[in-house]
């Protein structure tokens, strides 16, 4: 117990006292805290524990550097794992619980494993757990690992929402260089867009402080802010840009009071990265004990909430940024001494406090607490040891966004290097330590060439001499402290050849906790150098990856859930559709009537019969209605359909196939051609999207752009089939005003006239076999259409035709479905058209694969029907024609449809079976999910084979 | 090789670990070689083992261009799974998940194969039976496969919503218990311990520049680390597959994408298999370490750049959040790309080809780490004889010419 909280001071509001337990033991914090001050403030040392050996886990940083301190939070009935305690803000009644430990994080239970560590070093795993078999092990290793515990009754809503911005210049972190650079390109007349993690503007300027331009960095930040503002720019706090993606996108997690999360993709002229720099950690003996701590987060902790990390503190650091701790501890009342690695600098030259010179710490003394620090022969009681092993600089989005790097030996850091059209980086992330320095840098990258805010005394020096890990130290000293990476492992992984920086981290898993090794990574890779003897940028880095900091899913996936997740398509006549109790089920992605009525068994037989007998009446809308348009559109589609189609007459419809450049169907459908120079192709419903793409495609690649276009009318239209050999009379008798000449279209002819002054278009196309017109209109005339068609229903014996009983009518006429009665491997001629692929002597989409010797050989899987006796019931589907194969069984094909049929009162089935058409009459045996069947094979027509009722 | 075992794991233990040797040598090319294989990811180091193992061919090397397993090896997410749907699938994938079982003991590395069962799911009747279909190809090829309705599901697998209301429910799944995930960088490195153990030079950070023949026959490679002569060169390089074949002027019918995936942070056990989802398009496990491994589509683009763009991984998430809305207070830890090399059927090449000596294994498409074992069994076994094996057979290069596909693309059939 050694943090405690200043009775003032801070930016907490000491007003308003929060409740929170940790670990199921009653605390309190303020308004303004994060759970790791508040924690720090109660005197909790040990807020976990380490992922393997259980090692116990103090606060390291303040920020989201932190490696250790991750917690479960429970509040409001939810919980959320593995949260950062250094970021999450402290809420009234939060149950806060440490993880990877049990029952608490000081009492956990395997904090014993650590005393067998010695037998678990980097990668044993990897050795051994092989016999019998890793299944033996696997469940109770697994059971260890993980970190939070994941609330299974809970199911977060997706509620957040996707933010789309633009902006001239977006600038990450608020700190000085990117204040400078807004201000700058704001006062320019820039739009900026300004984004910073914290909830304040600022950076490290807040614990830090500092004089601007002659007053307080405060007034000098609201400038700026108000700046931005003036000029059209926002500002976002709790914002953090986590990812850069192709064309400069950025993605960033906004956190909001009230409301959800949301994710912003911002689209910038030009992105400045000014998101600071990283304290780094100096690598010793038991260096990962509760008490160590970075000295900036300990300022940080002093600063914002007036949290003082312990009472004798030892400061040891390589470099002058630790100097201001070390005096603000000491003057709010700490007992300060300072060890430092070099013999002088400018901030040890003015320091007031006892400097240990030439000395860092060898190791750091007490078992589950720090109780003293050794430095060579120097013993120094200590209840808290503050550490700056030097910074590293911020790059990650300019790594995302492939930006290049150096090393630079002086400030002993890799820096960007080289340029990028839409990316800058300014400021520490840069390389400009020091608040004038990164005052200028960001001053200039915001545009402006003349002079820099003038900041006041006391920022200026750096100067840090490299600590790098020693890696003939004695101990363990650790790198990785949330994945229990010591030295030593790193050491190991060399022994044993894992010297690539990459093989290094997946071997040791060095870098891949959840705090990404933004603290331990540069420590690892100079170990690895110093090893094998290698300069540390031959060792080189990692690859940087999108997120900066985990973001949690919802954000990412935003409102897509539910029906908004894939929204179904829907008619324009859903509601007439409801009205006459439709089910209502989704094909294709569009949701449809499967039937009329409650029971929809009886419906679709019902409705089959009907249409058969009488008319049925059917919502096609679906049907694709795309307009080829333009003197070469009759060529391209010549291109797009198997079949030729410019030899179609205006006024006329063909049934085609489209196949795919391996000859293998895609779709099929109807091409109607309305003048010599437009046609409609009137696809497959749920292949709009895919054939309106091919044609897009050859219309670019083999085509004038020019001399035809491509427009997809399917939404804009309506289609409506009455089908049946009473159809006629029912347009007949309900559409009065319909010209004859419509009525007596012939089969495959098409014309446009007009009812109630919408225009109406006319087919006769059949997909039942029974006499068909399918009327066109615009959406807003389909529900007037509908009603006085189906107003005619009653009289004629007619009805609604749902989906089911449609899929019923056209398998009788053996119509297939492609990709149902067709699969991967269906040419043209196994659905027995073979006449284009003699006739054409012309260039079409798939042709050349047709002549293929596997195209022309035996042995093809045709379509076929099959025969079952008519007191069975009908073959599932899927079910597998099979002959017998050298003692086994061999798929000879399977079943692609299967119905029970109304009309001719007995199960009809459609199959792809290999020769099928040479088998017509042979009876073959099938199996499916064990069960055994028997079926004749037949030909795909069951009703109707010459075709007599097209024109009943 | 110094054998791993727990015996080992103490004795190093009480000296400090000081007595464990490299993995594999880290040697220089030399000058000449029976064989070279340009691609050290687990289809190369296995090609390599097998080689030496099983065909004793021992003077070959591994060239790598970065370090051993960078490539999509270390890149995608472990699922081990043969219901293929195609008997020349069945027979490839299968035959890798048979060498999968024992393949820890015997290369002594745990590569922490968990058989611990896939689940695809089905989402509609439409899909019930095709995944039914699949089944039964699947027993008619020996490869185990069942059903289960939606209850078994979720007995199976808890965390799976099996309500009937939402946009996706789950009306059943087929299982394959012996399918599973392992730990990819595992294999890698136990594969590239054996065969180096085998005589195998393993040599990384050495890129292949171009390809010699004479007489259209191969006579070696060019190295940035100098020339090696060989007459037998082998790629195995997936994602750049139509590179290296341009050495030789050879040119393949692949489409390179970009393919991403992501883990999440880790949690406790949560989910216990693998979870695929054709509708939903998610594919979810869990690590070992708990991550959960995310895996999704292509980009539709070509590309050779490892990275992909933002709105797959968007739509991954979203589809991760509708399967198990559970996970929806998880953050994702990182993500990544990697290149995938597609044949317009979906199907591998594992081939000879017009030039003498040189040979081809790629194309593997999103699902080439199932097949390493399988893949570089018949590999070795065709560079070794000069002639594929029945394995092998179906995925010449021939295939393109004669039309005899294997569709494994086309074979998911799509809804009307």
């Amino acid at each position: 117990m050694s943090g405690y909280r200043l009775s003032d001071g801070g930016l907490t509001d000491r007003g308003t006292t929060l409740r929170f337990s940790f670990d199921g033991t009653a605390m309190s914090g303020h308004s303004g805290d994060t759970i790791a001050s508040a924690l720090l403030a109660n005197g909790v040392r040990i807020v976990g524990r380490s992922f393997k050996y259980h090692r116990p886990r103090g606060l390291w940083g303040a920020w989201v550097e932190d490696p250790n301190g991750i917690v479960d939070v429970a509040w409001n009935g939810r919980t959320t794992p593995n949260l950062r305690a250094t970021t999450e803000p402290l809420i009234n009644g939060q149950e806060v619980r440490s993880v990877n430990a049990a029952p608490t994080a000081a009492g956990d239970r395997w904090r014993k494993l650590d005393l067998v560590s010695r037998f678990l070093p980097a990668g044993f795993y990897y050795k051994t757990f092989m016999w019998p078999r890793w299944e033996r092990y696997e469940p109770r290793i697994r059971a260890l690992a993980g970190l939070g515990r994941l609330d299974p009754g809970h199911e977060p809503a997706a509620d957040c929402a996707q933010v789309n911005a633009r902006c001239d210049l977006l600038v990450v972190g608020a700190g000085p260089a990117g204040l400078a650079a807004a201000r700058a390109a704001a006062a320019r007349g820039e739009t900026v867009l300004l984004v910073d993690d914290q909830d304040a503007p600022g950076g490290a300027l807040r614990w830090r402080g500092g004089t601007i331009a002659g007053s307080d960095w405060r007034d000098w930040a609201e400038d700026a802010v108000s700046t931005i503002k003036a000029a059209g720019g926002r500002v976002l706090f709790r914002t953090t840009a986590y990812g850069v993606y192709d064309h400069g996108l950025v993605c960033a997690w906004r956190r909001r009071e009230a409301g959800p999360d949301q994710l912003w993709r911002i689209r910038p002229g030009r992105t400045l990265l000014a998101a600071g720099a990283i304290e780094r950690p100096l690598t010793f003996a038991d260096n990962d004990r509760p008490g160590v701590m970075s000295a900036d987060a300990a300022l940080r902790y002093l600063r914002l909430y007036a949290v003082v990390a312990g009472r004798r503190i030892a400061v040891a650091t390589n470099n002058d940024a630790a100097y201001p701790v070390a005096a603000a501890l000491a003057q709010a009342g700490a007992d300060v001494s300072v060890l430092d690695s070099r013999d002088d600098s400018l901030a040890m030259a003015e320091c007031a406090l006892a400097v240990e010179r030439n000395t860092l710490p060898s190791a750091a003394l007490g078992q589950e607490d720090l109780t003293g620090v050794l430095a060579g022969d120097l013993r120094l009681e200590a209840d808290t040891l503050l550490v700056s092993g030097g910074w590293t600089p911020t790059i990650h989005l300019w790594r995302h966004a492939g930006g290049g790097l150096r090393y630079d030996e002086r400030l002993a850091a890799f820096l960007p290097e080289g340029g990028m059209p839409a990316m800058r980086v300014a400021g520490a992330a840069n390389g400009a330590f020091g608040l004038a320095a990164a005052l200028a840098d960001g001053h200039a990258a915001g545009g402006d060439d003349g002079p820099a805010p003038p900041v006041g005394e006391g920022h200026a020096s750096y100067a840090i001499r490299p600590a790098w890990p020693d890696p003939a130290g004695s101990g363990r000293a650790w790198i990785d402290q949330q994945s229990d990476v010591t030295v030593k492992d790193v050491a190991l992984a060399a022994r044993e050849g894992f010297r690539s920086v990459e093989h290094l981290k997946r071997y040791t898993t060095l870098g891949m906790a959840t705090d990404q090794g933004k603290t331990s990574n540069m420590a690892g890779l100079a170990a690895m150098a110093s090893i094998t003897g290698r300069a540390i940028p031959e060792v080189g880095t990692t690859t940087f990856r999108p997120p900066y900091v985990p973001v949690p899913l919802p954000v990412i996936a935003g409102r897509r859930r539910g029906q908004l997740f894939n929204p179904p398509k829907r008619l324009e006549l859903e509601g007439r559709h409801r009205e006459a109790v439709a089910g209502l089920r989704e094909y294709g992605g569009w949701l449809r009537p499967s039937w009329y009525g409650a029971d929809g068994a009886a419906a679709i037989d019902a409705e089959a019969r009907a249409a058969r007998r009488a008319v049925g009446l059917l919502d096609a809308s679906p049907l694709g209605k795309i307009e080829v348009i333009g003197p070469d559109a009759a060529a391209l589609l010549d291109f797009e359909c198997y079949n030729r189609v410019s030899t179609l007459k205006v006024g006329r419809a063909r049934y085609v196939l489209m196949l795919t450049e391996a000859g293998i169907v895609y779709d099929d459908g109807v091409v109607m051609r309305l003048a010599e120079d437009r046609f409609i192709v009137s696809c497959s419903s749920a292949h709009v999207a895919g054939v309106r793409m091919r044609l897009e495609e050859w219309r670019q690649d083999r085509f004038d752009p020019a001399r035809v276009f491509i427009h997809d009318a399917t939404a804009h239209w309506a289609t409506i089939a009455a089908t049946g050999p009473k159809s006629r009379d029912l347009l007949e008798a309900t559409l009065p005003a319909l010209p004859r000449q419509a009525l007596d279209l012939a089969h495959m002819a098409v014309t446009e006239t007009a009812l109630d002054d919408a225009p109406l278009r006319i087919a006769r196309v059949s997909f039942t076999g029974e006499r068909s017109y399918e009327l066109s209109v615009p959406q807003s005339a389909a529900a007037a259409l509908w009603d006085r068609l189906t107003a005619g229903l009653a009289t004629l014996g007619g009805c609604r035709l749902g989906l089911e009983a449609l899929l019923i009518l056209r398998a009788e006429k053996g119509y297939p479905i492609i990709g149902k009665d067709t699969d991967g491997l269906t040419m043209p001629h196994d659905l027995g058209m073979t006449g284009p692929m003699k006739k054409r002597e012309d260039e079409f989409a798939g042709r050349r694969a047709l002549f293929t010797p596997q195209a022309r050989g035996a042995d093809r899987r045709q379509l076929v029907g099959l025969a079952v006796d008519e007191s069975a019931e009908p073959l599932p589907t899927g079910a597998h024609g099979y002959a017998p194969s050298g003692g086994r069984r061999r798929s000879i094909g399977y079943v692609t449809s299967s119905y029970l049929s109304p009309e001719l009162g007995r199960p009809i089935a459609l199959a792809l079976i290999e020769n099928g058409r040479e088998r017509l009459g042979e009876r073959i045996p099938l199996v499916h999910l064990d069960a055994t069947f028997e079926a004749m094979v037949t030909s795909p027509v069951a009703y109707d084979p010459a075709g007599m009722r097209l024109d009943a | 090789m110094a054998k791993y075992s727990v015996v080992s794991l103490i004795r190093e233990g009480l000296r400090g670990h000081a007595g464990w040797r490299r993995a594999w040598r880290n040697p220089d090319p030399r000058p000449a070689y029976d064989a070279v294989i340009i691609g050290g990811g687990g289809h190369g180091l296995a090609t390599a083992y097998y080689l030496a193992k099983a065909h004793g061919l021992t003077d070959i090397a591994v060239i790598e261009k970065g370090w051993i397993g960078g490539g999509n090896a270390g890149r995608n997410t472990s699922i081990i799974r043969s219901n293929y749907l195609f008997d020349e699938s069945a027979a490839i994938y299968n035959h890798a998940l048979t060498l999968w079982k024992g393949l820890g003991r015997e290369l002594n590395f745990n590569i922490m194969m968990s058989h611990r069962g896939v689940l695809n799911l089905a989402h509609d009747e439409h899909e019930g039976r095709q995944l039914k279909r699949r089944i039964e190809a699947n027993r008619l090829n020996g490869v185990e496969a069942e059903w289960l309705d939606a209850r078994e599901v979720k007995s199976f697998c808890p965390v799976i919503n099996i309500a009937r209301d939402i946009r996706y429910p789950v009306l059943g799944a087929t299982l394959q218990r012996s399918g599973g995930v392992n730990r990819h960088d595992a294999v890698i490195w136990g594969y590239a311990r054996a065969a180096d153990a085998l005589g195998v030079d393993i040599v990384q950070q050495c890129e292949v520049t171009g390809i010699r023949t004479e007489n259209g026959q191969v006579t070696g490679v060019d190295t940035t680390r100098g020339a090696i002569r060989t007459p037998k060169v082998a790629s195995v390089t997936s994602g750049h597959t139509s590179i290296i074949a341009g050495m030789v002027g050879l040119k393949l019918p692949i489409q390179s994408h970009p393919l991403q995936a992501l883990v999440s942070e880790p949690i406790k056990p949560l989910v216990p298999c693998v979870i695929m989802s054709n509708a939903v398009h998610v594919y979810c496990s869990q690590s070992d370490k708990g991550e959960l491994v995310i895996g999704a589509g292509i980009d539709a683009y070509n590309s050779y750049t490892q990275r992909g763009s933002l709105n797959i991984i968007e739509h991954q998430m979203a589809s991760l959040c509708e399967l198990l809305p559970v996970v929806g207070r998880l953050r994702m830890m990182r993500q990544w790309g990697g290149i995938v090399d597609v044949c317009p059927d979906a199907s591998p090449i594992i081939s000879k080809t017009p030039v003498k000596g040189f040979y081809i294994n790629g194309g593997w498409g999103t699902g080439g780490w199932k097949a390493t074992p399988g893949s570089g069994h018949v590999f070795a076994d065709l560079i070794a004889r000069d002639e594929p094996n029945a394995i092998a057979a179906p995925f010449a290069l021939e295939r393109f010419h004669t039309g005899a596909l294997v569709a494994e693309h086309g074979a998911a059939a799509v809804a009307h």
